[in-house]
Parts: C-alpha cells; structure tokens; sequence
C-alpha cells in the first residue's frame, strides 16, 4: 500500500507518496522529475540508475525508497549547466558522451570514487567503472575525462 | 532454419507463429534518402528552415539524432552556409507534420545524403536573404558580406541589416531553385572545425530531454508481456491473478498482444510481472548448436555478386591454394537504454513520440495497426539510447500506440531489460566460405567467396506486420533481401574472382539491421583469409596487402596505419610467440565501407593468455578516409565508438536461445565489453580529403575490427580462429587442440 515517505534530495526534503518497495528510480523521475538517473536493467548490472546516498554510489533500480536513510545526490544535484562538477565539465571537454544514456552512471560512479580516493590511478578508475556498461563505445573518452579530475 | 515448418497456407492466413518467417524477395533496397514522390513537396525553403524573429534559424530535418553527433554535424553545414553561429541553429528533427521525409537515418548516410540537402536550402536562404539585404540597403549583392547572420555594406559597414530584420518570423515563399551555389569547400570555416557536440552539456546534466523523459497530461503506464516462447499463441489471461494490486487501469488483450496498463509505473511493472497468462508453444526453434550447419544445408536464392575470369580452372592449376570457413553468431543491438515510446491515441488521432529510425514509415505502419488514416497518425522523434540499427525503437512506438488506443488517454511504455535483450531484432548468424589460390610468386590468382545470410532488413517501411504488435495481432513481416551482401565483394584487384550470396528465406531469431548489417562479418571472412594467403605465401601482411591495390585511398591509409602502429615488416606468426604464457601479437585488417564508400585501415594489438584463452586487445591503430570531414572530433568519437563496440561484438557476443526463446536475456548472459577489458589506446589518423564527397563515419571503421584481431591472434600464438565470438573457452580449445596436434 502507498505510504507517506520522507527523503531528502539534492538539499531538499520532499514527501512522496509510494509503496515502501517502491525503487527508488521510480520516485525520482516520476514523482520529482529528476531525469538524471535512468532505466537501464532494473538488476543493478549496468549502472545507468546510479545515485549516491550520502558519499555512496548505489543503485537506485533496486534501492526500495523506503530504506533510504540518507540524503540521496542525482546528476542534477551534482551540477548544473550554469555551474557544472568539474566531472561534468570534464566530460563536455573530453566530448566524452555518445547518446549519452549511461553518462548519469559514469558521472556519478566516478564522483563517488574521486570523492573516496581524490587522486585515483588508471586501475582504480577502471575498476569502479568496471559495473558500469556503455554500448556506444565511448570508454575511451570517459577514462579521459576521469583522468582529467583525477590528475587535476 | 526452423525446424518446424510453417505451411504456405498457414503464412497467409496469419498467427501467432509468424515471427519466425517471412516472405521471398520484394526487393526493397535500404531508402536512406527522401523518396522521389515527395520530392516536389519539399521544394520550399520554408520546408527546410526559418529565421525567427530573435534571428534564430530552426532546421527542419527528416534525419535524426542517434547519439552519433549528426545533430551538430548538421548546424555547422548550415552554420557554414548561411553565415550564422551553430549556438544559433535549432534543428527540429523527424517529425511527420512538420520536417521532410528525408528516409532513414541508417548506413552512414545522413551526412552523405542528408546534408546536400540542407547544404542546397541554406544556400538558397541565403542568396535570397542578401537579394533583400541589397534592396534595403541599396548596396549592390556582391558589395554585401555577411557574418554571424548580420549583412553589411563591404566598404561601409554602418550599412547593416540582420536577417532577423529581413525575414524574422516570416516565410521565405521561395522555392529551392538550386541556382544558389554552395560555398567551396576550400572556404569553410565552420565545416571541417570540431565544433563541441551541442547536445553534451545537457547529457551531462540531467536536462537533456530523451523519450524516455517524456510526461504527458494525465499520462499513464504500459507494459508488455510477450509470449512465453517465440511463435507462441495466446490460450488465456486471467485478469484475476492481479487480484488487489493497485494501480491496475486495464489489461489490454489483442489477438497474442497482451498488456497491461497502470497508474504508476512501478505498478506496470510489477502487473506485468504477476499477470498469469496461459501460451500454448510454438514451432520449436532450430537448435542453436546446430546453428551454422542448418544454414549451409538450407535453400537457398543465391545471387553472384562478381565473376571476374574464371576461379574454377585458375584455382586447380594454382601454386597453393586455400579453403576456409567463417561463422558469426546472432548478436544483439543491446541499447543500454529499454526502448520507449509515448502514445497518445484518443478521437480518432494518434500522436506517438518514439526514437524510430524512420518516422514516415512507421507513420504508415502504425496508422495500419491502429486501423486509421495515416493523415490521422504524427510521429515524432525523440532520441533515445543508441540503437545501432533496427532495435526495439519501432516495436515499443507500436505497444504503446495499442495500449494508448485501448484506454484512450496518453501511454508510456519503455520495455523491460528482459523484453530488450529477448525481442529486439537480431543481427542474424552468417557463414562464410573462401576459396583462393596463390601462384609461385605468392600472388593471389583466384578468390572464389560465399556466404550463407538471411536479410538483414525487417524494418517497418509501412506495414503493421514488421512490428512486434503487428505480427501479435496476426500479420506477417514483409521483407526483401538486403544487408547480407554488404562488403561481400573483396577490395583488391585479383585476375580471377566469384562472389556468391546464398539468400536463406528465414532465420531462426527475427532479424533485422545491426550496426554495418552483413558488413562486419564479410569483412572478417575477406580480411582474415587475406591474411591466411599471406601466411601461406610467407609474406608480411601489410605487403601483401598492398601489392593486390591499386586504389590510392585504400593504398594510403593501409600505410597510414601501419606507420602509426610502427608495424614491424615480416610474416605471421610472430617467431618464438609460442613460447610465452601471455603472447602478444599485431594483426592488420583493410575494408572500404560498402566496397564504395569510406576507406578504413586498422592494426590491432592483442595479449593472449595461453593459460586461460583470453583475449584482450591493448592497442588499435585506425587511418580512416571518408572525404570531407564535417566534424573531425565527431569523425573520431564514431570511430573510437565503432572499434569499441566491435571488439566488444568479435571477443563476446552471442546471443543464446533454446529450442523455444531467447535466453540470453540480461548483460549477465549477454556480456558486453567493460571497462576493465578496454583497450589501453586507440589512435586515429584522419585522412582529410576536402575535394571529396563526405560520406559517413557511423558503420565504417566497424568493419576492420574483427579480421585485425583474429589476425593479431594468429600472429600472438600461430592458431587461427575463425568462429565468433573469440571467448577464453574457443581460444583455449583452439590453443589447446593445435599444443595436440
């Protein structure tokens, strides 16, 4: 049954009205429109839903809104156009999107990991991306822009 | 290939088992450009673009923005012409009342077929603006100059008068009279920049908007549940399994379409999931692992494609010759995104947002689905994630134009990861024989090529029945014959030579256009024996390569790549490789695109663990000529993209299936290339030819992929692979069998 839940997102707390099994994906984008955060598989192997919770990257598809205790972060939250992460601007230096699909998921996996480790080497960015899958072939150019932060 | 067989009679009348088969020719040929009959309704300037009174230039366009960066590409051709900033440029994109017809966006071809088109009407628009520009100013035309959409009087520039002055928010009522001449390229300062993508910022920011993000008014949820085998048809839904769930505004029931449609989204879902429906089986499947013989053991409509001398005498006199045989596996587009659509089909009308490749086709195939006029149905685009050809994009705009219509208010759908990986159309297996034949001096004398491939074209281009829905609600898939043959032909110039196509009528999995259709696979069957012929004529590969070219784009990039990759001149294998745990190896691989279109070298590095079977490719060199580059940041994200994508397809994809459905049905049981497996570098070098036609850089460097890995393999440890997918348990078997031997 639908139950009033409480959670704060990107600095503000918002009562929503959801199933307590309710994905926290879905409450996202269809009760706060926050677009951010995408529908990739629903079983947490590709990435596309990431969100952070706290300093956490986790996967919003199978995160039920009721156990969130923390305040969650989406892409939106992260930056905006106007003053964009520096992850978010080194993407757009290194063009590093194709459609563009899974970028929520790069951009939020790897500003969790430069979050946990600031100065991150070549074989820990890939390994926190490795749960991270991209079909138009862009690794090249997200690895860039990681690396662009990384070494900043 | 199916084992059951689907009588004649039974095809006609329709049901539920039809996906398995289809048609003989009705050759449709690949329409990627706008159709001769509409031609005359497009001759407007106004069709194209308009100058808005805030001097912003929109651009009505019938291609579309598939991630591949033609959106920008397609501002700076217009940028270019008419003098204005791209920041400028909106460009309205597929839309069926209001942009042309200007085919599919398929094939490489948008920038090639696409772009003279808007090239030609932003000459016009201009000419006719400085026509005005010279009477309001009273300066003659070719005193006028113009920048950044102002025109002003050369010697006197206070004399100036902005196009949105001129014409803003007004039409043109000019025809394209293609009297206005296009600038020469040698003069471009917009085309030929790398220009950003304008579409990054907002990707990268949550803002950007795709169908998937759509809300309407009063919208609701759809979801599908697909038949529990494939050909299966529909015994009974009991509405009752959703007992209390709530939510549930009605299940939809159509001949074996069966969906259910919610208030909330995660109530759609999980109604999907709980609904019990009773299917009763359809014609059983071929067996998977017999696969590849099945297809060589069908009949066939088999076509030559070249006959050059004669192969059958020049290969028995030869000094060597050669046969063998290459398979390639079902492969799946795999968007990372579900496909989604939003309907909204109420009095009559119906108005479906979806990520189709081809709006004005599907336009006509779902007005036949929904039973109304195709002047009552507007389709309008709205990018989605990157298809790579015919994925479940048209499928999912045909569910939710069926749910929308049945509850008569706006319907999302977007499928589950499931219904993706089980439903979207297959790029279909391929096998591939070759033939050839050396003589003393290790020149090739004879090439005699087949191929055994169903099409690779089921797209709607106009009936209901090339959709999933339309095939649920008994129509059948009408297709031609297309896609298999592509780069069939080989690129080098050899005295005797016969390429043949074996047509197969059906496929075991529902086929359709994946990226580069037939193009990846002959390549890999061409490139890969090119390179067993050198070995066999103990040369190095790249001089192999060279001495049957003529072509001087194909001789060129050859040597650009080489020189790149600093290849090392001798034969493969690679001396004393064998000896190493983890060998390393270089292999080369050589394609033009469509045997006409781009040229396209690659040398790819591979490391090799003898221990395990697996294959990692640590380096790719790519030179890549596609003539004028429009955007050469652009040109290489594709190519990265290309080469990445097609590792990815060469050393895991397959997709499985029993003898009833689709089992590879999540990335767990169809993996794709991850992070960890990427390469370490991949290097381009563009070969920039201004004075030549720009044709496209979607599909190209695809090709050399899979034939410059199985050659660095050969070249790393000796053994030549020639089944795809090169998994560490085929290359261990293969490594294994030959340490036997």
């Amino acid at each position: 049954m639908a139950s009033q839940l409480q959670i704060t997102v990107n600095g503000k707390r918002y009562r929503v009205e959801a199933a307590p099994d309710t994905p926290l994906l879905y409450v996202l984008r269809n009760e706060l429109n926050l677009n951010g955060p995408k529908f990739g598989c629903g079983l947490a192997q590709c990435g596309a839903c990431t969100v952070h919770l706290g300093d956490r990257a986790v996967r919003s598809c199978v995160t039920p809104v009721s156990s969130v205790r923390s305040p969650v972060t989406t892409l939106e939250g992260l930056g905006t156009r106007e003053k964009p992460h520096p992850l978010q601007q080194a993407f757009i230096d290194e063009q590093a999107a194709q459609c563009g699909y899974c970028i929520n998921g790069m951009i939020m996996t790897a500003a969790a990991l430069i979050k946990r480790t600031p100065r991150p080497g070549e074989a820990q960015i890939r390994e926190a991306l490795a749960g991270n899958l991209c079909r138009c072939g862009t690794h090249m150019r997200i690895l860039r822009a990681v690396r662009r932060v990384a070494r900043a | 290939m199916t084992t059951a067989t689907i009588s004649r009679r039974r095809f006609l009348t329709g049901g539920g088992a039809l996906i398995v088969t289809f048609s003989l020719p009705l050759e449709l040929g690949a329409q990627t450009s706008t159709p001769p009959e509409r031609l005359a309704q497009y001759a407007w300037i106004d069709s194209w673009l308009a100058v808005g009174g805030d001097g912003r230039v929109t651009v009505f366009t019938g291609k579309v923005e598939l991630g591949t960066g033609v959106e920008t590409a397609l501002s700076q051709i217009v940028a270019e012409e008419l003098d204005v900033p791209v920041a400028r440029i909106a460009i309205v994109q597929g839309d069926t009342a209001r942009t042309p017809d200007q085919g599919y966006t398929v094939g490489s071809k948008t920038i090639d077929q696409g772009g003279p088109q808007l090239r030609q009407a932003a000459a016009e628009a201009r000419q006719a603006l400085l026509e005005m520009a010279a009477a309001r100013l009273g300066a003659p035309g070719e005193r006028l100059v113009v920048k950044d959409g102002v025109v002003s009087a050369r010697e006197e520039p206070s004399k100036r008068v902005t196009y949105a002055e001129l014409i803003g928010g007004q039409r043109f009522n000019r025809a394209v009279t293609k009297t206005a001449k296009p600038k020469s390229p040698a003069g471009y300062t917009v085309v030929g920049t790398a220009a950003p993508r304008v579409d990054i910022p907002g990707k990268v920011t949550g803002t950007h908007t795709y169908v998937h993000d759509l809300r309407l008014p009063g919208m609701l949820q759809g979801r599908v549940v697909r038949p529990a085998a494939i050909g299966a048809t529909l015994e009974s839904v009991d509405e009752g399994s959703l007992g209390g769930l709530p939510g549930v505004v009605k299940v939809v029931r159509t001949g074996n379409f069966v969906g259910v449609v919610c208030e909330r989204e995660e109530q759609a879902i999980r109604a999907a999931r709980e609904l019990k429906v009773a299917w009763k089986d359809g014609p059983a499947l071929s067996e998977m692992k017999e696969l590849y013989q099945t297809m060589r053991g069908a009949r066939t409509t088999d076509r030559a494609l070249l006959t050059v001398g004669d192969v059958g005498p020049a290969l028995a006199i030869a000094a060597k010759s050669l046969h063998a045989t290459y398979e390639w596996p079902f492969q799946m587009h795999a968007s990372i995104g579900p496909s989604c659509a939003v309907a909204d089909v109420r009095d009559g009308k119906a108005t479906v947002w979806c990520a189709s490749q081809g709006v004005f086709g599907l336009r006509d195939s779902l007005a036949e689905l929904l039973g109304l006029a195709p002047d009552n149905v507007r389709l309008v685009f709205a990018e989605a994630a990157g298809c790579y050809g015919h994925n479940g994009a048209d499928d999912v705009a045909a569910d939710a134009a069926l749910l929308s219509q049945a509850v008569g208010r706006p319907v999302r759908v977007q499928w589950m990861r499931h219904d993706e990986h089980g439903w979207e159309p297959k790029g279909p297996s391929m096998v591939m024989q070759v033939r050839g034949g050396l003589d003393a001096q290790g020149r090739v004398v004879a090439w005699d090529y087949e191929v055994w491939t169903p099409t690779h074209s089921t797209r709607p281009r106009s009936e209901a029945g090339n959709t999933l829905a339309g095939q649920l609600t008994g129509r059948a898939i009408k297709a031609g014959l297309s896609g298999g043959d592509r780069n069939a032909k080989y690129g080098y110039v050899f005295p005797n030579g016969r390429v043949v196509v074996h047509w197969l009528p059906r496929a075991a999995l529902r086929p359709s256009a994946l990226r580069g259709l037939g193009a990846p696979q002959n390549s890999f069957a061409n490139e890969s024996f090119m390179d067993e012929l050198a070995a066999a004529a103990g040369a190095d590969p790249v001089q192999f390569r060279l001495r049957h070219l003529t072509d001087s784009r194909a001789i060129a990039v050859v040597e650009a790549a080489a020189l790149l990759a600093r290849w090392e001149t001798r034969p493969s294998p690679k001396p004393g490789a064998a000896s190493r745990p983890v060998a390393t190896g270089r292999g080369i691989a050589y394609v033009q695109y469509e045997n006409e279109n781009a040229y396209v070298a690659m040398v790819a590095e591979v490391a090799v663990d003898r221990r395990t079977g697996a294959v990692r490719v640590t380096r790719a060199w790519i030179a890549h000529d596609c003539g004028l580059v429009i955007n050469p940041d652009g040109v290489r994200n594709q190519i990265e993209g290309n080469v990445i994508q097609t590792i990815s397809r060469t050393l895991k994809e397959e997709v499985k299936f029993d003898r009833a459905r689709v089992t590879s049905l999540d990335w767990r049981s169809y993996p794709i290339l991850t992070f960890a497996e990427a390469p370490d570098e991949v290097e381009i070098v563009l070969v920039n030819r201004p004075d030549q036609r720009p044709v496209g850089a979607g599909e190209p460097a695809a090709c050399p992929v899979p034939a410059a890995i199985a050659n660095a393999i050969f070249d790393a440890t000796g053994t030549r692979v020639r089944t795809v997918p090169f998994t560490p348990e085929r290359i261990k078997a293969a490594l294994d069998a030959v340490t036997r031997a």
